[in-house]
């Protein structure tokens, strides 16, 4: 008598402990100030499994992280990196600088090299001689600064547009003029909601909420967010630097 | 019989040791990063870093079934992969010259990426294979470097910096690292190159290309290499080498990085687009020849679609 044992191989298990949540994150960077972006859908498969799941982190008053991929160690990860800006402020008297939040990014990530965190990760804020400043990582940390940087579901549409409209790739500039090398803010603004809204329309992961970080540096008045509706500012000084949010809405199907 | 009472009980010398244990094992869930920064040195100021391991029996299994992207292109976690990096020795010192494409299964992931490692004012390194690995394994031989300048009084040769890195990758043998990697410098003995990868093979060497656009740059390096070059000539040759291996290689492009290290420790030469090398050449740099690289440039006016007329 044969049971089903005999016919079927051997049972094989693995140890699967990651799912990815969809969603996209932007970061664009600008002479004086840094714009981080996330929408707020969290999906897995087809299911939606809520319309607002931050991707989006306040570190301190200079430096905001987004977070992409896993959503259950993306939190964790958030997690930790604020415990360790929380221990070097108490050991400090101050705030971390930007490049040496980069550089603990990437050991704490490298230091899961045989477990990752599967976690895209995009760094933005204000560096020490006041210049934005966006740093983006791999799961195991490998990272590079840069002017701007989508990751996440849709990043393999939004990049092109970015790498059009804020590199001015494939383009040519017309007889006698040249192109900026750095955006002011109110067009930045303007291109990371049509990012959005765009990938919203096309990609099935992305949607329901966007919210827009905006870091200011030290001194910079506040042009280019003046009438913006439902603008609200996060920072815990008034005299450094200051960090914005926008929440805008995204289409829901 | 007493060791099963002592084993439960509250009251007894040994589990008020065992008691004492546990609340310094509790101290030790903090690490020294709660108390101070480290000193800057992040996870890495106890020597070794140490690394958490998925409780599998298995990890490396676990992590080529998450991350390996030559055997299951739907993996999760795609670890950036494809190059060509170059570096050879001659009589003006040596030349280092890589390309910035870094691509995830077939998309390219960014074209700016920084192949060449600046470890310290005298030594370089390349990046080829794990973008992640390559980064922090030349950063953490920087500090061993500096170290080792500290307690000898005297700069480490390329041959020993070379070697400790790849004592290091070789005691990771077989869990996934995966580097090839150049170390370039200048020491008492004069230029070097050290050829050193994840297996923990390590070699020395005039002349090394690595990475998926390796042919196509070792076909013009070994045609144009000579020991006598002049600099201008090694240089021009280590950027149309690269440029060779992308334009030839879909893994390799976007643009070169040029480095020239001599007695005086390196220096960055520039940043050439590899489309515009094609058209225009690199510009108006030494050794160039002012033209483009393509075959078009060189053939123009001389094709048999537009062939001269013939004398008859």
């Amino acid at each position: 008598m044969s049971s089903l044992n005999d016919v079927a191989g051997p049972q094989q298990r693995q140890f699967n402990p990651y799912t990815e949540n969809g969603g996209t994150i932007l970061a664009i960077a600008g002479t004086d100030f840094s714009v981080i972006a996330g929408d707020t859908r969290q999906s897995e498969g087809y299911n939606i499994q809520t319309r607002y799941a931050p991707k989006v982190f306040r570190l301190t008053d200079r430096a905001v992280l987004a977070v992409n991929g896993f959503a259950a160690d993306g939190n964790m990860f958030v997690k930790k990196v604020k415990q360790r800006l929380e221990w070097y402020r108490h050991a400090h008297a101050k705030d971390m600088p930007l490049h040496a939040i980069a550089r603990l990014i990437q050991t704490m990530l490298y230091a899961r090299r045989f477990f990752p965190y599967y976690v895209y990760n995009i760094l933005g804020g204000i560096e020490d001689d006041g210049s934005g400043a966006v740093y983006s990582f791999d799961p195991v940390g490998s990272y590079e600064r840069e002017t701007c940087r989508a990751a996440g579901a849709a990043q393999s549409l939004v990049q092109p547009f970015l790498d059009n409209q804020i590199y001015f790739k494939n383009q040519q500039p017309a007889p006698g003029t040249s192109f900026p090398a750095h955006l002011p803010l109110p067009i930045v603004l303007k291109l990371v909601i049509d990012s959005f809204t765009g990938a919203t329309e096309r990609h099935i992961e992305v949607g329901d909420g966007l919210e827009m970080y905006v870091v200011l540096a030290k001194g910079r008045d506040l042009s280019g967010l003046e009438g913006i509706v439902g603008l609200q500012e996060l920072s815990t000084k008034s005299d450094g630097e200051r960090i914005f949010v926008i929440r805008r809405e995204l289409k829901k199907d | 019989m007493n060791t099963f009472v002592n084993q439960f009980s509250t009251s007894s010398a040994l589990s008020v040791i065992r008691k004492a244990q546990a609340l310094v094992d509790d101290d030790e869930e903090f690490s020294d990063a709660a108390w101070g920064s480290e000193a800057g040195f992040g996870n890495l100021a106890k020597g070794v870093p140490s690394f958490s391991v998925p409780a599998v029996h298995d990890p490396t299994a676990f992590l080529r079934l998450h991350t390996d992207d030559h055997a299951d292109p739907n993996c999760r976690i795609k670890i950036q992969h494809g190059t060509t990096t170059l570096a050879f020795r001659f009589q003006g010192g040596v030349i280092v010259a890589v390309d910035s494409r870094a691509t995830a299964g077939s998309y390219i992931a960014s074209g700016t990426v920084k192949k060449v490692i600046e470890i310290n004012p005298y030594l370089l390194g390349t990046m080829a294979g794990g973008a992640a690995d390559c980064q922090y394994w030349e950063t953490y031989l920087g500090i061993q470097c500096r170290l080792h300048e500290l307690r000898n009084r005297e700069r480490i040769s390329v041959a020993a910096a070379s070697k400790y890195l790849s004592n290091l990758v070789y005691s990771y043998k077989g869990m996934g690292l995966s580097m090839g990697t150049m170390i370039c410098g200048w020491d008492k003995t004069g230029p070097a190159v050290f050829y050193v990868d994840s297996d923990g093979t390590r070699l020395k060497g005039d002349l090394f290309s690595v990475g998926s656009g390796s042919t196509f740059a070792y076909g013009v390096l070994d045609q144009g290499y000579r020991w006598d070059l002049t600099d201008e000539e090694a240089q021009e040759l280590g950027r149309r080498s690269i440029y060779a291996a992308g334009h030839r290689d879909a893994f390799s492009g976007n643009t070169c990085n040029l480095y020239h290290v001599k007695e005086d420790g390196w220096r960055f030469l520039g940043n050439y687009d590899i489309t515009k090398m094609h058209y225009e050449g690199p510009g108006d740099v030494p050794g160039s020849a002012k033209t483009g690289y393509g075959y078009d440039v060189r053939v123009e006016g001389r094709v048999s679609s537009a062939a001269p007329a013939v004398a008859s």
